[in-house]
Formats: structure tokens, C-alpha cells, sequence
């Protein structure tokens, strides 16, 4: 995982389910492109080709709520999006962008002040992201989730642990 | 000072004396559901290189979503599921013909008060019907605990809701549910485990407390409890298996709960929860009148035996209206055959009614799709925007009852005058 994220933002507002992120009739897939094809298309003309020009979704409260599929993470990171920073994030949801290697930030500060097409750069090690002049801190992961984040997701992580066993 | 029934199962699943929220545990799962998705999960182990599991006899495997196959992708993945049950000796498999997994896995008795679960599903939040800690994960984390038999899990803080009160006639843990996440909002107890506790929670019946720790997963818990006592050990009885041995695990005297929320359930009427979220619920007598094209009457929340007798109650001797279709989707093949047994199964079809097989049926996109401007009325947990077909139709929620009642009218109305 690289250090610092930067990017263009696209906003959405809260509770944004997971049967809007990908309807459960692509659950039969699992592959990155072919969900991000469908990702967010409930939402209607424009979705999703158009968060393709973003980099990084930001939300309001509780991202990702609803059903547990982990397929919402993997069609995100399908469209190209880098890291989604949100007011707050669904457990479920939470859970399943670390397993699948997607970066997520809590930020509740950050929400009101940024809009549609602004620039953010997130600094990782700092735990700091920068709009414009202004600086917002989020809270790090614990150290032993962060390593399957920077591993790239559940799977590589196990891989390490089974070849390290 | 004392512990909550999150907190006790979180210790002793992680072989610790004592949690306190915040903390994070590696904890082992007595049981690990995976549903439909099982196929997902045996590819992440395929692609870590992984094939021995850590306890073949921890799994639970049931093929409930789209059954039977109704592609031939469908199909391909269902073989996948079925052939890793065979190959790993998955005691616990239960194929296309069972029903929804949460019910098929607690009228088998794999589910036991204390037992920690995890599942490929977020309404794993059933299982604290009968007062076990159950939690919705992904299939790549499902795949880790097969192989690593454990997880990382936080410990969350408990909300203690007290019941007062007795519901009237024509109401149910369903409305009770939809008040409370009405105002408590979609994530009113995000991260959160939630106890149901106080007199009228001990007077509601187990079907009733599935409905309630099913449907606190819409506002946002991690888990959910009402703590077992003589009913839940009347429902477990003849169930569970003789080996099982089981030790109930109740909430300290000075257990710290981080708020306490009062309900009083003999000043509730029937709720419904309008298009697109689930907190958009309203009293009945704001949204009676408007007009249904189908009735769903399925899914975890509400398509138990105890559902399906109160909607036939209402229709019997009564018709649907000529303009719904009242769909009928069990919740599992032992419901299935109950209603065949008492008289349900034949009272919901005369009036109208159609029967799917068991499973989650329409709630999961299978068969009840909806087209563009139909409005759907169902018992499930959620009417998202394209949950069950064109994201141009529009989905209300309500109890058995509500349902009934409204399929006999074609407008959605007050069961309370058939009592």
C-alpha cells in the first residue's frame, strides 16, 4: 500500500446500503471489473461510468450498511476508487474493505467541508488527510489489522501466514 | 461491577477471563455459517493454497439463496458447494431443499445460547433469539476462520432496551422492531450488541425474538440478544443434539451498558417502512390506502411457521384481491410441512395465495422480481432501492399481519379490524 493516497472526490450522502453499491444480482461474481460494470447503476443515468474520473469516495454516515457482501469492497475498488473516507462506516462493510485490501478512513470532520471534485491527499503514516489548507486527523487502525490492509487484503495475508507456518 | 452477554461470550471465546469494549480479541466461532457463498469462500482457499480445514465439524453449509439453481452459473456454484460439504465431511450440510439458513440451523439445534457464530450474511444477528452471539462477515474472512479456526473481533459496548407493556391485538415484534429503528435511525446502534430485556420480553415467543434479533441488524448492531430463559429451553428441547452441552450465558446484576432505551409496547400500533431505507417507517394510518401490486410474505424475518398462521388466519374464508399476488415463500422445508399438517398451507392457497419453495426467495432477488412502478408490500427486512427487481419499484415493509390484510384490500391496511 503506498503512503499517501491523493485523488479527486466524489461525495455521497448517508447510509448508502450495499444493494446500492452492487444489487445482489451480480453476487454470482466476484471478479474487480466485471462488478464495477453494475457498481452504484440503481442510482441511475451516468452510474457508474462517470465515478470512473474520482478517486476517492467520501460519505457521510454509516458507508456500506446492510447486506454482509464483501462484494461491495471489491466492486469499489473495480471503478479505480483508492480509499473511501466516511462520517462512519457499517461493521460488515468496515470489515470487508480491509479483508479485500480497500482503504477506508473514519472522518467525520472531514464531511462537511469538502465537496464534489475537491482534491485530497491522505497521508498514511501522519494519519492526516489535506483539503485545500486545512488538515483533519483519523484514528490509525490497530497494528494488527493494518497489516492485512498493507498485505493487500485477507487472502495475501493468509497466504504469509501459511507459507510462514 | 459486571458483564454484559457480548462481553462473556467474547471471553470465553478468546480464552480470557474478562473484555471490556474497545478490546480486541482473537476469538474462536463455535459455528460458521456460509450460505450461497460457500463457492466464494472455497476459492479463496484454492487461491491461498490452503486444504486442510481447523474443524470440519464448526461448519454449516446451506444452500439457500437462488435454490434450486436457476442458471446454469447457479448451478456450476451450487456443485462447487456441494462437492466441498462431501469432500471436507460437512456433517451440517443442508442442500437447495432446507430453506433459509438461520432458521434451517436453529430448528436443527446447531445453535445453542453462549455459542459464538459467524456467517456469510448480516442477519447472523438472528441467533441471539436463543441468546448466542451471531455476526455477519465476508467469504474471504469466512474462508480464514475454516482454515485458522479464529477471528479478530473488537468488543462492543452494550444498549439494554426494556420492554414494557403488551402488545394489542393485531400487533407484533415486527412493529415493535420497525418503531425502534424509526427512531433509533440505520445506524442507532452501529457497532453496537443490544439485550432485549424487562417483563414483556420474557411474554414474547421465540418465533416473535427471532424477528427482533433479526431485524436489530437494521439499525446497525453487531449483535443482538434476548436473554435465554424458559422458553428458549423449551425450544431447545428435543433439538439439540444429547452430546451438545450448553451453559447460558446472562448479563451480570452490575453489567455496564452504555445506554438504556424504554419501549412500551401497548402504546404501539402497526408500523410500515416506506421506500428506500428501512428507518423510513411510519405509523399505518399515514400510509393505509396506498396501492400493492404484490405481497411477499418470506424471508429470516418473517416467513416462521408462527407467520405464516397469523396471515392465514386472516385470510381464511376471505379472498386476495384480484389485483395482488400473494406470494408465500416458507422459511424452511420443516415450516413448509407444518403448514401442510395444520390446515395453514391449505387456507393461504384457497384464498389466493401462491406457495414458492423454501428459501429467501424474493427478498434475494429469486423468483417475485418486480417490474418498473409495481409496489411490493413484504414481511422481509429490507426494501432498498432495486432489492427485489427494477430500482423503478418500490417496496414497503410490515408484519404477517399488515401483509394479510392488505392483500385482501390491494391497498395497505390496518389488520387490527379482522381481530
Amino acid at each position: 500500500m503506498e503512503s499517501t493516497i491523493q485523488g479527486r472526490v466524489y461525495k455521497f450522502g448517508d447510509n448508502i446500503n450495499s444493494d446500492i453499491i452492487i444489487p445482489g444480482r451480480y453476487l454470482i461474481y466476484i471478479d474487480r471489473e466485471r462488478l464495477a460494470q453494475h457498481a452504484f447503476e440503481v442510482l441511475g443515468e451516468g452510474f457508474p461510468a462517470k465515478l470512473r474520473e474520482f478517486q476517492i469516495l467520501v460519505a457521510g454516515r454509516n458507508f456500506g450498511c446492510g447486506s454482509a457482501r464483501e462484494q461491495a469492497a471489491t466492486a469499489i475498488q473495480g471503478l479505480g476508487i483508492q480509499a473511501v473516507v466516511a462520517c462512519s462506516f457499517a461493521r460488515t462493510f468496515y470489515r470487508n474493505a480491509i479483508n479485500d485490501g480497500l482503504p477506508i478512513f473514519e472522518c467525520p470532520e472531514l464531511y462537511p467541508d469538502v465537496q464534489d471534485g475537491d482534491s485530497l491527499k491522505i497521508d498514511l503514516a501522519a494519519s492526516k488527510i489535506h483539503l485545500r489548507n486545512k488538515e483533519y486527523a483519523f484514528p490509525q487502525l490497530p497494528d494488527s489489522v493494518k497489516k492485512i490492509l498493507e498485505l493487500g487484503g485477507l487472502a495475501n495475508y493468509l497466504k504469509t501466514q501459511l507459507a510462514g507456518s | 461491577m459486571g458483564f454484559t452477554i457480548a462481553e462473556k461470550i467474547l471471553a470465553a471465546k478468546s480464552g480470557r477471563t474478562s473484555v471490556r469494549p474497545g478490546e480486541i480479541v482473537d476469538a474462536y466461532p463455535d459455528l460458521v455459517m456460509s450460505h450461497t457463498a460457500t463457492w466464494r469462500s472455497v476459492s479463496v482457499m484454492q487461491k491461498v493454497g490452503a486444504s486442510k480445514l481447523y474443524d470440519p465439524d464448526r461448519l454449516a453449509v446451506v444452500l439457500d439463496h437462488i435454490a434450486p439453481a436457476k442458471t446454469e452459473k447457479n448451478a456450476t456454484d451450487q456443485q462447487v458447494s456441494r462437492n466441498f460439504a462431501r469432500t471436507n465431511g460437512i456433517n451440517k450440510f443442508y442442500d437447495v431443499d432446507a430453506g433459509i439458513a438461520h432458521l434451517v440451523l436453529m430448528e436443527a439445534g446447531h445453535v445453542a445460547p453462549g455459542d459464538l457464530i459467524v456467517g456469510t450474511d448480516s442477519h447472523c444477528t438472528i441467533y441471539g433469539s436463543l441468546g448466542a452471539l451471531g455476526t455477519g462477515i465476508g467469504y474471504t474472512e469466512v474462508a480464514s476462520v475454516w482454515i485458522t479456526g479464529k477471528l479478530w473481533m473488537k468488543v462492543p459496548e452494550t444498549f439494554k432496551i426494556i420492554l414494557s407493556g403488551k402488545l394489542a391485538p393485531g400487533v407484533y415484534s415486527k412493529d415493535l422492531m420497525l418503531y425502534l429503528i424509526g427512531s433509533l435511525g440505520a445506524d442507532g446502534c452501529g457497532y453496537k450488541a443490544v439485550e432485549f430485556h424487562g417483563d414483556a420480553t420474557s411474554g414474547l415467543s421465540v418465533s416473535e425474538r427471532m424477528t427482533m434479533t433479526n431485524l436489530a441488524m437494521e439499525m446497525g448492531v453487531k449483535c443482538a440478544f434476548v436473554p435465554p430463559d424458559a422458553k428458549t429451553e423449551e425450544y431447545l428441547r428435543g433439538r439439540m443434539d444429547a452430546s451438545k452441552r450448553y451453559q447460558p450465558v446472562i448479563a451480570d446484576v452490575g453489567a455496564v451498558y452504555a445506554k438504556e432505551i424504554q419501549a412500551d409496547l401497548g402504546t404501539l400500533g402497526p408500523m410500515v417502512a416506506c421506500p428506500h431505507e428501512v428507518e423510513n417507517t411510519k405509523p399505518i394510518q399515514q400510509v393505509q390506502g396506498t396501492r400493492i401490486d404484490q405481497a411477499f410474505l418470506g424471508s429470516c424475518a418473517n416467513a416462521k411457521y408462527e407467520d405464516l398462521e397469523v396471515a392465514a388466519r386472516i385470510l381464511k374464508g376471505r379472498r386476495v384481491h384480484p389485483s395482488v399476488r400473494l406470494i408465500i415463500t416458507p422459511g424452511s422445508k420443516q415450516i413448509l410441512l407444518e403448514a401442510s399438517k395444520t390446515g395453514v398451507f391449505q387456507t393461504l392457497l384457497e384464498s389466493g395465495g401462491m406457495f414458492t419453495n423454501p428459501g429467501c426467495g424474493a427478498c434475494a432477488g429469486d423468483g417475485g422480481i418486480l417490474a418498473d412502478g409495481e409496489v411490493c408490500l413484504s414481511t422481509a427486512n429490507r426494501n432498498f432501492i432495486g432489492r427485489m427487481g427494477s430500482s423503478k419499484a418500490e417496496i414497503y415493509l410490515s408484519s404477517p399481519a399488515t401483509l394479510a390484510a392488505s392483500a385482501i384490500k390491494g391497498v395497505i391496511s390496518d389488520p387490527r379490524e379482522f381481530f
